[in-house]
Order: structure tokens, then sequence, then C-alpha cells
């Protein structure tokens, strides 16, 4: 495996909640939400991670404990083996950038596209002062966009062209690694292609690394070349994207596939891909996290051993089952759903 | 078919602005048989949703009707008055929306809000309705219905609020269910659990549905025929494995292939240029014309009708064959 960019050791981000204070004085235990809860992640240079996961899992708050958005509550963000925390020096913070879900809330209303790109340009000292204008320019150009575009406001701006002046805002730093926290979901379906077109292009044109957090199957097979699953603050599979689609081996990341809606009309099996509503990450279930909802689950295993991130015979693939790589047991329906009629 | 229980025939709906009207729905023309699932396809602003409020009679105050007509069971709804109006909403049609914390009473327990229909419009007792609440309730797949009844919607997840929804619009036992874009605020797990229930309730109870969503693949997996709306009129109409065998329309051909595809990855997505168009100003003839690959000078003057292109199809377009040719040279979907 070629050289790691990013690396992330048992990272944790746990938010205390409200009310605490009184927990404490009743000696009683603090409430803890756990959103991210123990990641091992590698991403190597110039590779496209998906990551994957039903919302409240605790995807793009990894994603916020990268870029240097919140704090690691314990473990480590490793970059080129330096340890990173959320207070970074300038020359550290560029390195990292984000795209986020939201162009309407993620660009600021009242400044022009040219005060957007020319204020990081000068406070990083990207390129001297008389070439300013000229890169704000080259940026534009890079994500498709004319020169027309500097003196307007994001109001006058379509979503999939807002999105295209967050990446050209994300790449005037000249970052080696790229965050897009769901990057088409807020937009039309005939817009979200031309943004992960250029988000592939860029990619190509620029090197880049990329982590991608998407819930959208589809489009994580599309453009990722490995892919991790996360469920309530763990990984709990990763491999090369056409080995996780084509032979998952979690029952949850087997369920996630089978919930994917197909464009092949009329190939609808009967039963949900997976039952119920995902667990608070704030009362965890114990043992293994997916057991309450998982169709293989046996008793009294799954509910009090906590399955590790296991590799199996095909390189770069490893799951958190204590039946992933071995003969699983008999498919029943878990019980959280009661079965009507 | 005999005859079908919605037919929509040449809707036309505005919008009141400070500058002018805008035609949010222009010439609208569909139909849904008894049992039988709709989907109606198109990004934001292409009049889904108006069309589907207008068959209702859920329009916001600054729009009308201005032309066709809407017949629920033989009865057209745009000559009838409020009160018939009232009669049918919720007897007959029942409409699901897309934010369910947003179309729930927040301060009323869910038990009680499904059991108000059984008392004010069926006339149950109290006692009664609430036990035919706790049987809707158990119908949609809520766990533990006794506990949840007494909870308020803030108190749930996302997809016990939508099931919550649909146990509410399916208690007038309506024979038509309008679903705005049910599953587009979910998770693709619970969207998946919605979908299947929707399915069972439809074979249980012989529900005629129509399904609005900007989504292909839920669309594929959810509807028999499916018609497609761009700025605010149908483009295409067909049944869903036809169309998207042989798309007729080059808006719909863009669509399919701008789409990722779960099971096959194509080198690059083949995205549609530009931006829908503003409907205060739509462009002349074709609305789709600026962004269309296969344009030619005759796209853009009249408006173009509507193009009988095969049993139960049709397409707004002039050159519906090089957008059928172009799919057979290159399927937009595997094994289709």
């Amino acid at each position: 495996m070629p050289e790691s960019l990013l690396e992330l050791d048992g990272l944790h981000v746990h938010y205390e909640l409200r009310g605490n204070l009184g927990r404490r004085v009743r000696r009683q235990e603090a409430e803890v939400l756990r959103a991210v809860d123990g990641v091992d992640l590698r991403i190597a240079k110039g590779e496209t991670l998906g990551l994957v996961g039903e919302s409240g899992c605790g995807k793009s708050t990894l994603g916020r404990a990268i870029v240097g958005l919140c704090d690691p509550t314990a473990g480590s963000v490793r970059y080129l083996g330096e340890t990173l925390t959320a207070r970074r020096e300038r020359a550290r913070r560029r390195r990292i950038q984000m795209v986020f879900q939201d162009p309407y809330s993620s660009l600021n209303p009242r400044m022009s596209v040219r005060q957007t790109l020319a204020e990081l340009l000068r406070a990083h000292r990207m390129v001297p002062k008389q070439a300013v204008e000229a890169r704000c320019r080259e940026l534009l150009e890079l994500v498709g966009l004319g020169p027309r575009a500097l003196d307007a406001h994001p109001r006058q701006f379509s979503g999939g062209q807002r999105q295209r002046i967050a990446i050209a805002r994300a790449l005037a730093l000249e970052p080696e690694l790229l965050i897009a926290d769901e990057p088409v979901s807020a937009l039309d379906v005939s817009v979200q292609a031309t943004v992960l077109n250029l988000l592939e292009d860029l990619r190509e044109k620029l090197g880049l690394t990329m982590l991608l957090i998407a819930h959208n199957m589809a489009v994580v097979r599309h453009v990722a070349d490995r892919v991790a699953v996360m469920y309530l603050g763990r990984i709990v599979e990763e491999a090369p994207t056409d080995e996780l689609f084509t032979n998952p081996r979690h029952p949850y990341t087997q369920g996630l596939l089978r919930a994917v809606p197909r464009l092949v009309p009329g190939r609808v099996s009967e039963t949900a891909g997976v039952v119920g509503d995902p667990p608070s990450p704030i009362h965890l279930p114990t043992g293994c996290r997916f057991h309450p909802r998982c169709p293989i689950a046996q008793e009294p295993l799954c509910s009090t051993e906590d399955p590790a991130l296991a590799k199996g015979p095909i390189a770069g693939h490893s799951a958190a089952c204590h039946f992933a790589w071995t003969e699983r047991p008999a498919a029943h329906v878990p019980e959280v759903i009661e079965e009507t009629s | 078919m005999s005859e079908p229980l919605l037919r929509v025939r040449d809707l036309q709906v505005e919008f009141r602005l400070s500058g002018g009207t805008l035609r949010a729905v222009d010439s609208a023309s569909f139909e849904v048989g008894r049992g039988e699932t709709l989907g109606l396809v198109g990004e934001s602003g292409s009049g889904k949703t108006v069309a589907l409020r207008a068959v209702v009679g859920l329009l916001p105050r600054t729009a009308r009707i201005t032309a066709g007509t809407v017949e629920i069971d033989g009865t057209d709804v745009t000559a009838a008055g409020e009160d018939r109006r009232r009669a049918l909403r919720g007897t007959t049609v029942a409409m699901i929306f897309q934010e369910p914390m947003t179309a729930l009473n927040p301060v009323m327990r869910v038990g009680d809000q499904i059991a108000e229909e059984p008392m004010v419009r069926l006339g149950q007792t109290r006692r009664n309705a609430r036990t035919t609440a706790l049987e809707l309730m158990r119908l949609v797949g809520i766990p533990d219905p006794r506990r949840r009844a007494d909870a308020y919607p803030h108190e749930l997840s996302g997809g016990l609020r939508q099931r919550v929804m649909i146990a509410i619009a399916l208690s007038g036992n309506p024979k038509l269910l309008l679903c705005d874009e049910p599953t587009t605020a979910l998770d693709v797990t619970i969207q998946d659990q919605i979908l299947k229930l929707l399915q069972r309730l439809q074979h249980e109870l012989g529900l005629a549905l129509v399904f609005v969503s900007h989504d292909l693949a839920v669309i594929a997996q959810t509807c028999q025929r499916l018609a497609v709306m761009y700025a605010g009129q149908v483009v295409e109409t067909g049944a869903v494995a036809d169309v998207f065998r042989e798309p007729r329309h080059p808006y719909t051909l863009g669509l399919l292939r701008s789409v990722p595809d779960f099971d096959v990855v194509r080198a690059q997505l083949a995205a549609i240029g530009g931006a829908p168009p503003d409907l205060a100003a739509p462009p002349h003839g074709c609305r789709f014309h600026p962004r269309c690959p296969f344009v030619q000078n005759d796209c853009l003057d009249g408006g173009i009708p509507l193009f009988d292109v095969g049993p139960g199809r049709a397409a707004r377009c002039l050159h519906h064959d090089e957008a059928a040719a172009d799919a057979r040279r290159e399927p937009v979907i595997a094994n289709a």
C-alpha cells in the first residue's frame, strides 16, 4: 500500500450533554454522546475514500475532526506523521480543506466571490499581492465559471454554481486533502452529475486526495476507490470499492446495499434491507452495536462481545462482525420490530 | 382499463406575483387507474408538487387553477364547491408530505392525531376512534402502538413520524394516496422500509398511489407508469419499463444518463448542461431546447404538443426518434 497521507488512531469525539452538572451533583454518571467512538483509518496519497452510513452515525463529525473544526476527545489525527489538533497554524490548516453539503449556508452572503477568494489568498500569502486577481480568475476557470462571476454575490447563483464556488474556495489554498461532506445531496439531480464530474476532473488534474462523505451509495460507488462503512461511531467495514459492493461481509453493509433503490424497474424484494431505527448514540447497545437490528445476531455472543475490525483473506478488506469470515448462522427477523399482521 | 380514479386534463396553475403571473403548471395531463401507481418525476420547480396539491385542493393562497379539469372518481373537483372538495379530501384522496415534522401537529399526541379523522368524519366514539388509531398504527408497522400513541411527534424518529403520517392518511379509508417525496428526508435504510410499507399497503388495501419524486431509482422500484415533468409541463408519459428502456424525450434521456447507476459504473456521468429555465419567462417553443443536445431550428417556434409515441406513451418532442435512437445505440441502464 502506498504511503498514507492521513492516519486516524483510536479517534474519539464525545459530546457532554446538557444537564450534566445536575447529574454530577447527584453523583450520577454524566451522559455523553459518542459521535465518533474509536476510529482507526488510513487514507493513502491520491486515493478517494468514500465514507458511508446513516445520519447520526458520526461521519460528518469525523470529517470535522480531521479538518480541525472540533477537538478529538481521545486518539490522534496524524498528517504525514505529524499530529494535528484542532488548533493549527495557518500553514497546516491550509493542507486539509472542506466542502460542505449546503452551498446556501456555507458561503458568506455579503461577500462577493472575489472578496471570498482574495481574502483567503492574502491571509495565507498564497500568491504575491499583484497576482491575487489573476489567481481568482484561474480558480474560477478551474471550476468551470467565467470571470464575470467574480463580482457577483452568492444569492445570484444557482445551487450547482454555488457549490462550484465553494469548491474553488477550498482549492484556493492548494490543499492536499479535500474533505467533501455530502457535496451533491442538496443539489438537483441534473446538476449533481456536473459537480461529481468536476470533482473527478480536479482530482486527476491536481492529484488531490479526497474523503467523500455521502449517504448515496451509487455516488460512492461511482467516485470512490475505497469505501469505509460507519455505524454508531465506528467503522464496521472497509474494502476497495468493487470488493465492498460485490462481496460485503458485515450484515449492516449487506442490508444497506439491499436498501438502495435500483434503476432497473421492478426488482423488489418484500423485506426491508435493515429493520428498525439506529439506536441512540447516547445509550449504545452492549456488545456489537448492530446486534439489535442484525438478522444473524447470536445470543449471548453478539450482545456481550464487541467484535473488532478483523482482516479477511482479501487484501484491504476488513469487517467488524463475529461472523464476517466464518460460516454464518441462519438469518432470523430481529425483534426490534414486532411483525405486523 | 376501466374508468380511471384520477384524471387530470390540461391542468394549468398560476401564481400571482408582484410582477405578474407565473405559470407553475402548464397543460399537464395524467391519469391513475384503481390500484395503480403513477410516478411524477421532475426537478425542483418542475411543478410536480404544485400539480399534486392542485389535485387535493391544497394550493397556497396565491395560486389558482386557471384552466383544465381534475376528475376524482368521476367528480370534477375544479367545478365542485369547497364543501364537496372537503368531503373528498381524506375519504377519497389523502396526501402524505415530505417533512413529517412540519406536517404533524407538534402539540398533539400522535394517537389523537390519528383518531381525529375517524371521530370527526366517520362519527366514531372517542373509544372506538382510539381502537381504530391503534389498529392503524399496527397496520403501518409502528412497534408497541399503545405506548407510542401517547408520544408527541418530536419524540419519534423520522421513520416513525412518516409511519404516523401514513396512518393519518389512511384513517379515512381513501382510494387514492398522494405521496409528495415521502422518503426524501429519510435515510436510505428507512426509505427502503417506508417504500416496502407503501407497497404492502397498496396490495392489502387496493390503493392507487401518485408518487412524486426526483429520484428515478425510487420511481423504478415503486411505480408502473410515470409522467416526467419539466418546467411546468408533462414532457413524457408511459410505462416505467418502456420509458427507461427507450426514453423518447431528450430530457428523460439526459436525466437517466446523469444519475450514477448503482449496478453499473460508467466512465463519466453525462450531465445535462445549463439549468432549468425561469418559469416567469420560459423559453420560446420547446422549453428544453436551450439544454437539448438534439435541438433543431423548428424546436424554437410555437408550443410543442404531446405526441403519441406508442401504446400508452407520449412525448413532448418534435424529434423524439432521435432520443430513442440514441438510447438504442447506448442503453441507458443495463439489463432494462
